[in-house]
């Protein structure tokens, strides 16, 4: 038994197999074993080789000679390899002399063998590398699990283990046989993350080395409530968590009960309570779960989903879908957050040491102005088909708005001229996520109809922490007296221009944070769907007076510490179940 | 990778010759199948050198891994009942058929 912890990203609890994911460049980590068992990884090694072979032969079979004879020897070419002896003899000897599994035998050889194809000067033979991965590829396939590369044909449940996990390959999970995520690497914010929680599927990320440990088919617990992975869990542990699953999932029943009630206060102080999306899909769910409408529609994903550039049809398209589906209740699209992540990174010649201080979000679509309006006028389009809002992610000062603003205009010129109906009267809004926004919002409240509190951002940049980062996430804390002074000052300036304001960042889903946002005199929270019934219920549970004395006592304290247990006490005081 | 004939049985036939790869492309992948599908017809132990490194004919990996181009001279040497005909199989296809391929343009 190995028990790994991690972040917790997504809630909830669930024991399978596991289902080994991996991306193509990614190397099978170096994984000791028994010298009892080296017979048995023998044995993997040949039979991965037996049925390797066995699918090849069928593949070739299949392949008809009229298309090409060329595929075909390619076939012939691998089969030949994993019927090579000589070959399977090396995987095997690595096996016995080195201890080690037999999925890094194969990789360990294998890559060697491409290694040397690859150093030859002759292309004919160097290319020959990629045939060699290709043979990996193959055998891994057969060790680390036959369903590996499936994982949109489940046909039984699955912790899904891997290295990194894109949100493209997340989206694509079926929840029916999907029941858990577990991956080395990855933060709380990642995208495959978010994509997991509005899904529902628990999920444990930044295990860091967790793939060391696991072999396809082990039997895996993913405890997304706590951040813990345990792998080949003893007995009596799969009965505690079957126990402690059981509990939480009668919890959420008795939230079910919930969601058609209001999210009002015992003494009568309405809260809206909206959802935060990612995809179109997303939008019934949040309805589902009772939210009011959408507080952040994130529309990253129109880009890292496709090799190319979204065109204004594809932003269209999502966005009426979406917005269809809200039949008439809010929502905010917030332009495009993208910067420190592949998409941007990989159009530059040279990538930026620091990134998250880099060209991302607004800065990114101010000097991209073609796609930024491209954008911009498919969210125009859609706002005479519901109560559309629009936000800017990422200002960090009034200069940045009013350019932001002037293009908005532009845009809506064009498109009167061109007579396409928009709503020209949109509200428009900006993200307060980085301190000098925080610190300005007084100025910065007088043109614009909203803002939003992004708790994330704002807390990793007032604090300098990358929670990604293992090494100083302890160090992240929404809860921090500097983030909250900033809240504060926020939420005061929103209150004195009277504009409208929100939370969405992740604080606001998170329990023990209510009372203390309610105390600040937020009245909007926006977060993750499945969070919508818990924070309800929160709410429905306390009083305004309440929420008002623990913010205020939380303002007088001084260490993030102390601020944190506090809150967790007067939270678990109120709904002791949710802990 | 030094190949070791398993039993040193009495009437042992060696045969030994050299073959100069002229296909275009050298042995890449369709004549290294060629090759070593012809050279796991015979029962002799067949190894082929390039000067440095000495591999087994009927391992496509090892016989790959020789990274034999256009003008490549390798000595094949067969042990075994049938070595003579082994030799003589491999030649044909090496220096007659050309593994079917192109020769390199004039």
């Amino acid at each position: 038994m190995e028990i790994k912890k991690g972040i917790a990203v997504s809630p909830g609890i669930s024991i399978a197999k596991s289902l080994i994911i991996d991306s193509e460049d990614y190397r099978i980590p170096r994984r000791q074993i028994e010298p009892s068992q080296r017979l048995t990884e023998i044995q993997r090694v040949r039979n991965a080789f037996k049925d390797a072979g066995g699918e090849l032969a069928r593949l070739e079979a299949a392949s008809d000679h009229a298309e090409g004879s060329k595929i075909k020897d390619i076939f012939a070419v691998h089969l030949r390899y994993l019927r090579d002896r000589s070959l399977r003899k090396k995987v095997t000897d690595l096996v016995h002399t080195e201890f080690v599994t037999a999925e890094y035998a194969v990789s360990t050889v294998l890559r060697d063998i491409a290694a040397h194809f690859k150093k030859q000067d002759d292309a004919y033979i160097s290319e020959r590398a990629a045939d060699i991965y290709d043979i990996e590829r193959r055998l891994l396939k057969q060790l680390l699990g036959r369903k590996r590369e499936d994982v949109g044909h489940l046909t039984e449940e699955v912790v899904v283990v891997a290295r990194e996990l894109s949100p493209t390959q997340t989206a694509g999970f079926d929840r029916k046989f999907v029941k858990g995520i577990a991956s080395d690497a990855g933060g709380r914010t990642s995208h495959a993350a978010i994509v997991a929680r509005s899904l529902g599927i628990p999920a444990v990320v930044a295990l860091e080395d967790l793939t060391e440990y696991v072999l396809g088919g082990d039997t895996v617990i993913v405890d997304g409530n706590r951040g813990i992975v345990i792998v080949n869990p003893d007995d009596q542990t799969i009965r505690q968590y079957e126990e402690y699953s059981r509990e939480f999932i009668e919890l959420e029943h008795r939230l079910d009960a919930i969601r058609r009630e209001p999210a009002v206060t015992r003494d009568g102080t309405e809260v809206t309570l909206l959802g935060n999306i990612e995809f179109p899909d997303e939008a019934e769910i949040v309805l589902q779960k009772g939210g009011d409408g959408i507080g952040l529609y994130r529309t990253e994903f129109l880009y890292l989903n496709t090799d190319r550039e979204p065109t204004e049809q594809d932003h269209y398209e999502a966005y009426a879908k979406t917005v269809r589906v809200l039949a008439g209740k809010p929502i905010i699209i917030r332009t495009m957050d993208l910067g420190a992540d592949k998409y941007t990174q990989s159009k530059r010649f040279a990538p930026e040491p620091n990134p998250f201080l880099g060209l991302r979000s607004i800065r990114f679509c101010l000097q991209n102005l073609t796609m930024f309006k491209k954008q911009l006028r498919a969210i125009l389009r859609v706002s005479v088909l519901g109560d559309v809002k629009i936000m800017f992610p990422l200002i960090t000062n009034r200069q940045e708005l009013m350019q932001a603003k002037m293009i908005l205009y532009d845009v809506m010129e064009d498109l009167h001229e061109e007579s396409i109906p928009c709503n020209r009267d949109i509200d428009m809004g900006i993200m307060i996520e980085t301190p000098s926004a925080a610190l300005t919002a007084f100025s910065l409240a007088r043109d614009v109809d909203f803002f939003s509190i992004g708790t994330n951002d704002l807390t990793q940049y007032t604090l300098a922490v990358d929670r990604g980062n293992e090494l100083v996430s302890t160090l992240y804390s929404p809860a921090d007296p500097a983030v909250l002074r900033l809240i504060r000052t926020v939420i005061q300036d929103a209150h004195k221009a009277q504009i409208k304001l929100g939370v969405c960042g992740e604080m606001a889903s998170e329990p023990e944070h209510v009372m203390l946002l309610l105390g600040l005199g937020v009245r909007t929270l926006s977060l993750t769907s499945p969070m919508i019934p818990e924070i309800k219920q929160m709410i429905r549970s306390v009083t305004i007076r309440d929420c008002n004395e623990v913010a205020r006592k939380v303002l007088s304290m001084d260490s993030e510490r102390h601020i944190s247990s506090y809150l967790r006490n007067a939270a678990r005081k109120v709904l002791p179940e949710a802990f | 990778m030094e190949m070791q004939a398993e039993d040193d049985t009495l009437e042992k036939e060696v045969h030994e010759t050299e073959l100069e790869i002229k296909n275009a492309e050298g042995l890449h992948m369709r004549p290294a199948m060629q090759f070593v599908d012809i050279a796991n017809r015979f029962d002799s132990e067949i190894t082929v050198s390039n000067g440095e490194t000495n591999v087994d004919a009927k391992s496509i990996m090892q016989i790959s891994m020789l990274a034999a181009t256009c003008g490549t001279k390798l000595k094949v040497k067969a042990e075994g009942a049938d070595a003579r005909e082994a030799v003589d199989a491999l030649r044909e296809l090496v220096e007659e058929k050309h593994f079917d391929e192109p020769m390199p343009g004039r």
